[in-house]
């Protein structure tokens, strides 16, 4: 099936990269349009489309933007996150890469907004290649006058900086990457204040996913009603969908919202490889409980249906697996992940995460113990709720799910309760465990 | 490598920002490529170059896994480790690295060319398995196609990163897979 392409539409085209191949398609209109528009009816606009952020949590961007106070005497940042590191997630690294003048434009029309003469991109570190596209686009669009001062002769100022990450997963969450761009570590702060209150430097700051950036040349040229006309009453819009695993054919996929789930991977992604059967499908990054199979049934594509199946539809990272899938090793390495990344100022996820991967190891390796799965559930429910950020969430209702969805594969791998309690001391050491690795 | 010019970007990235703290992060990627990786001399060139505390830029070099703390290969290979690579296949790849450079991961080859380790989510899933060399990405990669790759930069040791300091891609990609991605 074909699907309307708002996003996507140009990234074929060999020179969509560059801003002539960029303006040849009507790059750059809009934003003089819009240009000339008051600032607060581009927000009341974008309040009407229903673009919710992309990035995972699916707030209201309209309203996002309606938070920052008016006239604080304060300068107002405008961030992109494009720190795209949730694990089965990579559709902002094609817009980056593709179509970076899009996100240019989308920037400088939230920029306006928001009243913001300085903006940044927060890039991952790992991603070289899309960097140096949407650093180049930058570069572009300061030589064309695009950005810096009076664009378009609209006596606008707005400037921009690409900034690379570091390699640290945290820094996607939006007070961790303001503290990173501030040349400290990057971990969360508390909130309230929220940033559009007091975010980069004390002073009103606005992150958006780049996703969500992007789809507001769209929005701001055909209106929001044309924006509405598209998915669902409450999720409008099309969505990307980055698809891995094993199907036939991965990739990042444009979607209305409201799309059948089954649909779209027998025949949208071409179905499972090898004829075999769907076992599980993690619908939105690997922070999301994953659904089994009979799950799926009747689930469509977006945030309220993904929301009543039990799981949530995220970052759209779309994780499916087959039937010969050892949910116990993914459950594993979903475990090490997040382990690995907690930034480590919360003691419940800093030291839980890494329970739970020692757990999951051992079991995996045919080490369980009695009680082992209740222990689990047990630590994971004294991290949800109790950190900074939601990564502890992001850590512990993904582990509960496995356990919930997959209980025999898990049980399989546990010794019988006759194990003497000395066994178990002897097997907490993580280093014998991982010895036997 | 002439100090003097790392010292002037780092001072124009600093007018970037509105405070110029925010080019600590830049600041670092252009000592590792001077120093190789932060190494104590880093951190004081660091230091001196943002006017900051050593232990602030120790702490912000420390956080961050692109920052090296010992030397790595000329050649640096990160393995996706995570679900969608695993599930696709990776093991096979570490294995290869293994066997190919002789070391365990972490560790630089005799002759400081190779060095590998396995790494988090590198947003490459949809192009699962993939290595990442330097700052590009080879993907969609079985054992055969990794040895070829690495034939290929052995024979022609082309500049596979991206320079913070001159803000250029290596000029070697020529003939490199950059983005498989759609």
């Amino acid at each position: 099936m074909t699907h309307k392409q708002i996003l996507l539409q140009n990234i074929h085209q060999p020179n969509q990269h560059t801003i002539s191949g960029y303006e040849s398609r009507g790059g750059y209109q809009t934003i003089k349009k819009v240009l000339r528009m008051d600032p607060a009816a581009v927000i009341e606009e974008v309040k009407a489309s229903g673009l919710r952020g992309r990035g995972g949590a699916g707030f209201s961007t309209g309203t996002k933007w309606g938070f920052v106070p008016k006239n604080s005497g304060k300068p107002v940042y405008l961030l992109n996150n494009a720190d795209e590191s949730e694990p089965g997630t990579f559709k902002d690294r094609v817009l980056l890469e593709r179509d970076p003048h899009l996100c240019i434009e989308g920037m400088i029309m939230a920029g306006w907004a928001l009243q913001s003469n300085w903006s940044a991109v927060y890039i991952r570190g790992e991603y070289g290649y899309p960097f140096t596209r949407i650093n180049e686009a930058v570069k572009e669009a300061y030589a064309k006058g695009y950005l810096g001062e009076n664009i378009f002769g609209s006596g606008f100022t707005h400037h921009m900086v690409v900034h690379r990450g570091a390699g640290a997963y945290i820094c996607g969450e939006e007070t961790a990457l303001i503290n990173s761009l501030e040349g400290v570590k990057g971990q969360p702060r508390l909130k309230p204040p929220f940033p559009a209150v007091v975010g980069l430097y004390g002073c009103p700051t606005i992150v958006n996913n780049t996703e969500t950036l992007a789809a507001l040349p769209f929005i701001l040229e055909h209106g929001a009603k044309s924006y509405t006309a598209l998915g669902t009453e409450k999720s409008p819009g099309t969505k990307l969908f980055s698809v891995s695993g094993h199907v036939n054919k991965p990739g990042v996929y444009e979607i209305e919202l409201g799309y059948p789930m089954e649909k779209f991977i027998y025949e949208d992604c071409g179905g499972i490889r090898g004829g075999k059967k769907l076992k599980a499908v993690i619908p939105g990054g690997s922070s999301v409980p994953v659904l089994r199979a009979d799950e799926i049934k009747n689930v469509t594509m977006d945030y309220e249906s993904i929301r009543d199946a039990g799981s949530m539809l995220g970052s759209g990272g779309f994780i499916v697996m087959d039937e010969d899938t050892d949910m116990v090793q993914v459950a594993m390495n979903v475990a090490h992940f997040y382990s690995h990344e907690s930034c480590g100022q919360c003691t419940p996820c800093r030291e839980g995460g890494h329970w739970i991967e020692k757990i999951f190891t051992r079991i995996h390796h045919g080490n369980g113990l009695a009680g082992d799965l209740e222990l689990v559930n047990n630590v994971c429910g004294q991290i949800a709720g109790h950190t900074i950020c939601p990564f502890g969430e992001a850590l512990a209702i993904p582990a509960m799910s496995f356990i919930k969805k997959f209980p025999e594969e898990f049980k399989g791998l546990i010794k019988d309760s006759l194990v003497g309690i000395n066994k178990k001391r002897e097997l907490m050491h993580y280093e014998e465990i991982m010895g036997a690795h | 490598m002439e100090h003097a010019n790392a010292l002037a970007r780092v001072d124009e990235l600093k007018k970037k920002y509105p405070n110029p703290r925010s080019a600590v992060m830049p600041a670092l990627y252009i000592a590792q490529e001077i120093f190789g990786h932060i190494s104590d001399e880093a951190v004081t060139w660091v230091s001196d170059a943002m006017q900051m505390p050593a232990v602030q830029v120790r702490e912000v070099a420390s956080f961050y896994t692109m920052y090296y703390k010992k030397p790595v290969g000329k050649y640096h290979f990160q393995i996706c480790r995570t679900v969608s690579c695993t599930i696709c296949g990776m093991c096979k790849l570490t294995e290869l690295l293994h066997k190919k450079f002789g070391v365990k991961p972490g560790e630089v080859s005799a002759d400081g060319m190779w060095s590998y380790e396995e790494v988090e989510c590198l947003g490459s899933c949809g192009t699962a398995p993939m290595v990442q060399i330097n700052d590009i990405y080879f993907e969609k990669l079985d054992p055969r196609k990794l040895e070829e790759i690495i034939t290929k930069i052995a024979q022609e040791k082309p500049e596979l990163r991206y320079s913070t300091l001159t803000d250029q891609i290596g000029a070697g990609l020529a003939g490199y897979a950059k983005s498989e991605v759609i």
